[in-house]
């Protein structure tokens, strides 16, 4: 009886270190150390393309790399739906080039661990050049089509979207070609959104959102 | 006398994460037995060993024993030699690594003793150590190749460490007339960075095709098969069709085996072929202190344990990036990066008497092919469960169909891994 209900409390412990993703900040360092050389110190890249993961949700964090990890949309499915961790992550399928070779290198505990650690970061917004005009019409764009969803000037994380604010320029317009051609997958409503804007601006609302975001640096 | 916590190291672990949550009671002085780590070597493994020891545990005194006041990055320097970049961008100092609390003395290693467990330099001052990392690079070997000594490196420069010798080959190839032959010999493995004879070919040619379009390049190699092949192979067609001539080992018996440096030959078994601009990448071992140490074994390389990066020969030495050998990882710049990390928990867990948490490497390797052309290969790797090797468990290279648009990302992102790696070696 004795050895069983030690054997119970074990379990639970067991199970519980298993959700709760930073139980070993050591093994969380040996692992984070691996992603700092390229994304920067605490996740804060130095650009000029790749990007910041200081202060991204750690569903958007584990979305994205289950993504790289899984590129076959059932499989990628099926282990969200397993995993009670993996509850509120919203994953769609991602282009990579680099990630998508390096992401099925890590377990998704491991997964989970990189993406607390990186959530738990603050976000340092870097000086990025820009032009002033094309950054005005950004923010009325933004102010339309963005708001609702990215919040806070697109500074918000806890809504699990991404952070645009500060995002590096490069990123941003990568990530929005890969939108538009159907490299990236998106939620409905932005997949609309963005169809608005390129009928209403063409392709260069995305330079404009992208000279807007860049000029937040607070 | 406070001892440190053993429970604050399982807790925190070291590097990233521990920055700044480890606060101990004490200062250093007030410990009265201060442990101290040694770094010989101020490059992409020792300056990363020594910033995440000092910022995983700011109570060990950590020395940087590094000779060059500047480093000048292996990395990005082929960009140097193709012109569109100033070698001032790949010059980095130490005052950040200062700024973390890091004696950093610039004086040559030129010996260890075991026995006192000491570090002495060229300047005649000696260094005690706890333990002691060396991140000492490659040596070239001259003399394998006849002829090809450190006077004959300043008439056909290897340029295979990064700095008056990037500038000397750059002056030589500005100073080649239009229509001369450029010739680059690379060695047979392994050697430090391993896809950087065929990224110098690309940036080479990159110069000539825009300045000195008669031009020709001739690689003759002492392999028959080398790193990215297919891509590279593929970038040269797209980019620099008919200038280049790569000669494999089995066409010439070997490679270059002679050099006569007056003549500006170079000589394979069947062939001696006069050069405009020659570059040679000589045959490398373990750099010098590593031999000095006793640390090297007959490959001329350091056999480490590779899930801690200490030495099999000296217990509390540790030998990392090129020096080592690192059984199933490449000799570049991000894997002794990768290697410093773990090296500095492998140290502090052995200076608490902690157990070192499991291994985890990274490797990622850009090279470019043009300015808007950029190839890579990147990898995860695990430590085998016997420790006989670093196995890796994802990765590749570049799909040879990426299109145009994600070639010219990984250029981009090439620029971002310099910008961010050498910010975690030297802020």
């Amino acid at each position: 009886m004795r050895i069983k209900a030690t054997a119970t409390a074990l379990l639970c412990m067991a199970s519980l270190m298993g959700t709760t993703a930073s139980a070993d900040p050591a093994r969380q360092a040996m692992l984070v150390n691996t992603c700092v050389a390229c994304h920067g110190e605490a996740g804060n890249s130095v650009g000029p393309a790749i990007p910041t993961l200081a202060g991204l949700s750690p569903n958007y964090l584990m979305g994205a790399m289950l993504a790289y990890k899984y590129p076959d949309a059932d499989e990628l499915e099926a282990v969200i739906d397993a995993d009670l961790a993996f509850e509120d992550v919203e994953a769609f399928n991602r282009y990579g080039t680099i990630m998508n070779r390096l992401a099925s290198g890590y377990t998704d505990e491991e997964i989970k661990m990189i993406a607390a650690y990186f959530s738990e970061q603050e976000m340092q917004r870097p000086e990025q050049a820009f032009d002033s005009a094309q950054a005005k019409k950004g923010k009325k764009l933004h102010a339309k089509y963005c708001e609702k969803c990215h919040e806070d000037e697109g500074r918000e994380a806890d809504d699990d979207t991404g952070v645009l604010a500060g995002q590096w320029a490069p990123y941003f317009l990568y990530s929005m070609a890969d939108f538009s051609n159907g490299d990236r997958d998106m939620p409905k409503k932005m997949k609309i959104k963005l169809q608005e804007i390129q009928d209403s601006v063409g392709h260069a609302g995305f330079e404009q959102l992208a000279n807007y975001y860049a000029s937040i640096t607070d | 006398m406070k001892k440190l916590n053993r429970r604050d190291f399982i807790k925190y672990g070291s590097g990233t994460v521990a920055a700044g949550a480890i606060t101990l009671g004490a200062p250093n002085i007030a410990l009265g037995s201060t442990k101290k780590v040694v770094v010989v070597g101020g490059g992409a493994g020792g300056a990363i060993a020594a910033k995440y020891i000092k910022k995983a545990d700011s109570s060990i005194d950590v020395t940087l024993i590094e000779t060059n006041k500047e480093y000048y990055t292996c990395f990005m320097s082929n960009e140097v030699l193709g012109g569109d970049r100033d070698i001032s961008t790949i010059r980095h100092g130490y005052e950040g690594l200062k700024k973390h609390g890091i004696n950093v003395v610039h004086a040559k290693a030129t010996g260890v003793d075991h026995d006192s467990k000491k570090v002495v330099t060229d300047a005649g001052d000696n260094f005690a150590y706890d333990r002691l990392v060396l991140s000492p690079g490659v040596s070239l070997k001259y003399g394998v190749i006849e002829g090809y000594d450190e006077a004959a490196a300043e008439i056909m420069p290897h340029a295979w460490k990064a700095g008056p010798q990037t500038s000397l080959l750059r002056k030589q190839l500005v100073e080649m007339k239009d229509g001369g032959t450029v010739i680059i010999a690379p060695p047979g493995n392994p050697f430090r960075c391993p896809p950087g004879p065929y990224e110098r070919t690309c940036q080479i040619a990159h110069y000539l095709k825009h300045n000195k379009p008669k031009s020709k390049i001739l690689v003759i190699d002492a392999k028959d098969k080398f790193s990215k092949q297919g891509l590279f192979t593929q970038g040269w067609k797209a980019r620099y069709d008919g200038m280049i001539d790569w000669v494999p080992a089995a066409d010439t018996g070997g490679g270059v085996t002679s050099v006569n440096a007056a003549e500006m030959t170079v000589s394979t078994d069947f062939d001696d072929i006069q050069g405009d601009v020659i570059n040679i990448i000589p045959p490398q071992h373990a750099g010098h202190i590593a031999h000095v140490a006793g640390v090297t074994d007959d490959s001329g390389w350091c056999p480490v344990d590779l899930g801690t990066f200490e030495s099999k020969i000296h217990a509390g030495v540790y030998v990392i990036g090129d020096a080592s050998a690192a059984k199933g990882m490449p000799k570049s710049g991000y894997a002794a990066n990768s290697q410093g990390k773990i090296c500095a928990t492998a140290v502090i867990a052995s200076l608490n008497d902690i157990e070192m948490t499991d291994p985890s490497y990274v490797n990622t390797c850009y090279s470019l092919i043009a300015p808007d052309y950029g190839i890579s290969v990147a990898a995860v790797y695990r430590l085998a469960e016997d420790r006989s090797k670093i196995a890796k468990v994802a990765g590749g290279l570049t799909p040879s169909d990426a299109s145009k648009e994600a070639l010219q990302r990984e250029v981009q992102y090439a620029y971002s891994w310099y910008d961010n790696i050498v910010a975690d070696m030297f802020t």
